[in-house]
């Protein structure tokens, strides 16, 4: 079996290595060069198309808990009437980020499979974990996906408020990022008891 | 005495008898929607919008409790996490140059002593709001007392 195979691959590799008598060169170029164009601009379509809030809640797991709590919150609904989508926030825009990324997700399709989060009852049960996944990816990129809209350098502190103003110029000397301080603020916090128990309830 | 008293009650009945037709044509009864026809919308008064961020706002009374000089617009206080405590709790108010929740907040019903805010403190809207620039529904003419105003 194993001899049968080596052969097949030395016949194949034979065929690969001999220059074609049939075909021009002409011919090879451009049909490579189509060829090329088609796989890779089909590559990124697909990639795209996961790329979409459509995507993101054609899972019940997201439509029924995150996104609906989105809905409630200044990134879906505001004044001017700018929305940041699931991606905006969640999927890098620069490609080799985002290529990362997407191979992550991956583990996200086994756990559907899995089952992982299919109620709520399970959301809630390890939403701690998953935000904090999401927190410490934020961290270590300095808040990148934050950045694509809200910039420091663009930042006018005269028109903030007296907090902001304060946390702000303050935030840009020690280091700080943005999740550092802006958490839950397009979904829902979860249990934070652990996290800093003396903004939650009871004896800890 | 007593044909004083009745006289009394006669000439009084009478004057209201007199005063009441006056009165309905002077000053009707305005309600909430405004002097408009049963049968038609009322247009509803425009939103008030909170206050931008503002200095600590004085007390006008000693037990007042202190009102929220900011907007609070999409904090949650719940059993899972209390916005509020995120920077007034006594562990975070330095961090963020808030003002600390008072040592009472730690007392249950019973004045015992806690770890933590006390169930009964714990939902911080219930005696401190955030205000709009809304001017008073009726006249008033209240004033602190010297303690507070220093006059």
């Amino acid at each position: 079996m194993t001899n049968k195979m080596s052969a097949m691959i030395s016949r194949l590799w034979a065929v690969l290595k001999q220059p074609t008598a049939k075909y021009s060169l002409g011919t090879l170029l451009i049909g490579g060069f189509v060829a090329g164009i088609i796989f890779w601009g089909g590559f990124n379509t697909a990639m795209e198309m996961t790329n979409t809030e459509e995507f993101c809640i054609s899972c019940h797991e997201m439509r029924a808990n995150v996104y609906e709590e989105y809905k409630e919150t200044v990134h879906y609904n505001n004044r001017t009437g700018i929305r940041a989508t699931c991606p905006d926030c969640h999927v890098p825009k620069e490609w080799n980020y985002k290529v990362v990324r997407k191979i992550q997700a991956s583990n996200e399709l086994w756990h559907k499979a899995l089952g992982s989060i299919n109620t709520r009852e399970k959301f809630e049960a390890k939403r701690l974990k998953l935000a904090q996944n999401v927190w410490r990816a934020m961290k270590n990129n300095d808040s990148r996906e934050c950045r694509n809209c809200h910039d420091y350098d663009s930042m006018d502190f005269v028109d903030q408020g007296r907090r902001a103003v304060k946390q702000h110029s303050e935030g840009l000397d020690t280091g700080s990022t943005c999740i550092d301080c802006h958490k839950g603020i397009a979904h829902e916090l979860p249990d934070m008891r652990t996290v800093d128990s003396t903004a939650t309830i009871g004896d800890n | 005495m007593m044909i004083k008293k009745i006289s009394l009650i006669v000439v009084m009945s009478a004057l209201t008898g007199l005063s009441m037709p006056l009165l309905s044509e002077t000053t009707e009864v305005s309600s909430l929607r405004g002097p408009i026809d049963l049968e038609q919308d009322s247009t509803a008064p425009t939103m008030k919008k909170y206050n931008k961020d503002e200095e600590p706002i004085a007390r006008d009374y000693v037990q007042q409790p202190p009102l929220v000089p900011h907007k609070i617009e999409g904090y949650r206080v719940n059993l899972k996490s209390n916005k509020c405590l995120s920077c007034h709790s006594w562990k975070n108010y330095r961090q963020y140059g808030a003002t600390k929740i008072s040592q009472t907040h730690f007392e249950d019903r019973d004045d015992h002593v806690l770890a933590n805010v006390s169930a009964r403190r714990y939902f911080c809207t219930q005696c401190h709001v955030p205000q709009v620039n809304a001017k008073p529904l009726v006249e008033n003419n209240f004033k602190p007392i010297t303690a507070i105003s220093g006059e």
